[in-house]
């Protein structure tokens, strides 16, 4: 083994494209692990627990770019650099593109170059990102703040300045929003439509939208608040501010709620404002207290399909119990599908483990599991008992958030990078106490643009291995998005099928159909 | 200003960071600036601790 580095200053790119970068050059013929990262006193951090800190990079900036490889045999050193050059090549040209002279440097001088600027999307560091926020907002601009590991005291503070001016300060950490037809970061393409939303959570929002779009509905805004807003720290001050704005906004008809269970006072606060607003309020609390919700008028739901639909439902006009109806029915149809997938499983397997890239879709598939058969051990478990110790391997029942910090250190998020994942669908594939593997799929901009690529290789790949040891496994899957967005979710959801999996139209119900599939075989 | 007149407006916009979320907007036909940010003093967080201290003083 040989290591490599080089140091580059003065040349600054943004994380996504460096973590691009480096999967591309650890991709590469005789690299055995690569780093390409600023030289940040974290991203040090980083690789000296990667034993990847060469003496050279002691001294260096934050704009310094580092390139660190660990390759096989020295003689394939300068092959390797090469490719690693041509791929900041190619970066440094879509840099280009983007950004001339004529751009401005700071977010003063855009507002002063540019007339009518009224939004600003901030996905720098997090050590950078609240002062920009700050900046943003006293140049009178709503904000949405992609970056975390920004304090809960920036956060407050940020909040408490954009309610007085009357701003939208969505995040930090907000992953999506729709704010007039415009899909802001990580989000979908979705209808035009009287339903409104407020989301202190991008997967749900997500879901709830794309679910709402294929049932016919339409979204007038999608307000992401990031998840800490309605925790006791913050608040819920973006969430309150946000419903306000949706209670006052003409083309909102019906308004949803998205979120993890809020604090108790927050949710106070929340059944408080929705008391006093004379439209119909759905609310999806994953997990939270729905009685509070209902004693304020509101209607709570138990899934975020449900309450995509019961919005769908109110916003045409039609009784909500037509859609309860046709739930009842898609479950007695999940109840058959697991009856015939039982059939196949043989004795002996036992296990769901269910590989999450939405945090928010992972917790719902958790709740769902629990009413169900119990508890699922998990990096990110609803009973801390259940908390896995080893995150990197399952245990028995095992629902994994796999886009939580301990598997995105120095690598895309799972919606972009399919490697982590991939992998842990093969191990589970050849654990023989594994009956069903869950996952998710989340479309959209900001996504993998061919998740199908990524995914179906793999999943033909576990099914030889199943077949040579002389098994079967369900392996089930939801697809988050809509007929519009950039990728081709109509070819994905053939291929998939293709490959042998089961493609369920919500998480819900993907869900539900793990849930009875390891039901009945704990029963037989 | 409320929040609800920004939902009545052209929405317009700059981007700090990530280009690709510029290139999506662009994509559904939105209109993007993107500011040509990198880290304030070079990166050096004694420096930048030395100016906020004086922007604050």
């Amino acid at each position: 083994m040989f290591l490599k580095g080089i140091i580059k200053s003065g040349e600054y790119f943004d994380s996504i494209t460096l973590m691009l970068i480096t999967k591309s050059i650890t991709e590469t013929e005789g690299v055995l692990e690569a780093a390409v990262v600023m030289g940040t006193k974290e991203n040090k951090e980083i690789l000296k627990h990667s034993e990847m800190l060469i003496p050279e990079f002691k001294n260096v900036k934050d704009t310094d770019l580092l390139i660190v490889v660990k390759i096989d045999h020295k003689k394939n050193t300068d092959k390797i650099i090469k490719v690693a050059e041509k791929l900041l090549k190619e970066s440094k040209h879509k840099k280009e593109e983007n950004i001339d002279e004529y751009s401005a440097r700071s977010i003063e001088g855009a507002v002063k170059q540019i007339p009518g600027i009224n939004m600003a999307i901030i996905s720098v560091a997090g050590k950078y990102a609240g002062d920009e926020a700050m900046k943003a907002l006293k140049n009178g601009l709503n904000v949405m703040l992609f970056s975390d590991n920004v304090s809960l005291k920036k956060e407050v503070e940020l909040k408490k300045y954009a309610k007085e001016k009357g701003l939208l300060m969505m995040g930090p950490d907000c992953g999506t929003a729709i704010i007039n037809g415009a899909p802001l970061c990580f989000a979908n393409v979705i209808k035009k439509g009287d339903i409104g939303i407020v989301a202190a959570s991008g997967t749900g929002l997500q879901e709830v939208s794309c679910i709402i779009s294929k049932e016919g509905g339409g979204i007038s805004q999608a307000i992401g608040t990031g998840g800490r807003d309605v925790k006791k720290g913050v608040g819920g001050i973006m969430f309150i501010e946000g419903i306000k704005a949706l209670a006052e906004d003409k083309e909102t008809k019906i308004i949803v709620l998205v979120s993890k269970p809020p604090h108790k006072e927050v949710l106070k606060k929340i059944a408080d404002i929705i008391v006093k607003i004379n439209k119909p309020i759905v609310a999806i609390l994953l997990g939270g207290n729905s009685e509070a919700i209902k004693n304020a008028g509101g209607i709570p739901a138990k899934t975020l399909e449900e309450a995509a639909l019961t919005a769908v439902s109110i916003s045409k006009g039609k009784n909500i119990d037509e859609y309860k109806q046709a739930l009842k029915e898609n479950e007695k149809e999940i109840e058959n599908l697991a009856k015939e997938e039982a059939k196949k499983i043989k004795k002996g397997q036992k296990y769901i483990r269910g590989l999450f890239s939405g945090g928010t879709l992972c917790d719902e598939s958790q709740l769902l599991f629990k009413e169900v058969i119990g508890d699922v051990y998990s990096n990110a478990p609803l009973n801390p008992d259940f908390r896995l110790k080893d995150v990197w391997k399952s245990y028995k029942h095992t629902i994994v958030d796999l886009g939580e910090d301990e598997f995105t250190v120095g690598r895309p998020h799972p919606m972009i990078d399919f490697s982590l994942r991939n992998k842990r669908i093969l191990e589970e594939a050849k654990d023989p106490e594994v009956a069903v593997i869950l996952l998710d799929l989340v479309l959209g901009y900001g996504s993998n643009k061919n998740p199908d690529k990524e995914l179906v290789p793999i999943i033909k790949k576990a099914y030889d291995v199943l077949e040579k040891e002389g098994r079967y496994l369900s392996i089930i899957c939801s697809i988050t998005g809509t007929d519009k967005d950039p990728q081709n979710k109509k070819k994905i959801e053939k291929e998939l099928k293709k490959a042998g999996v089961i493609v369920m139209k919500s998480n819900a119900a993907a869900s539900k159909l793990s849930n009875n599939i390891i039901k009945i075989i704990g029963e037989e | 200003m409320a929040i609800k007149d920004l939902f009545e407006k052209e929405l317009k916009i700059i981007n700090i960071g990530l280009f690709s979320f510029k290139e999506s907007l662009e994509e559904s036909n939105f209109q993007v600036f993107q500011v040509n940010w990198e880290p304030p003093a070079g990166g050096d967080e004694e420096v930048l601790d030395a100016l906020k201290k004086l922007l604050n003083s």
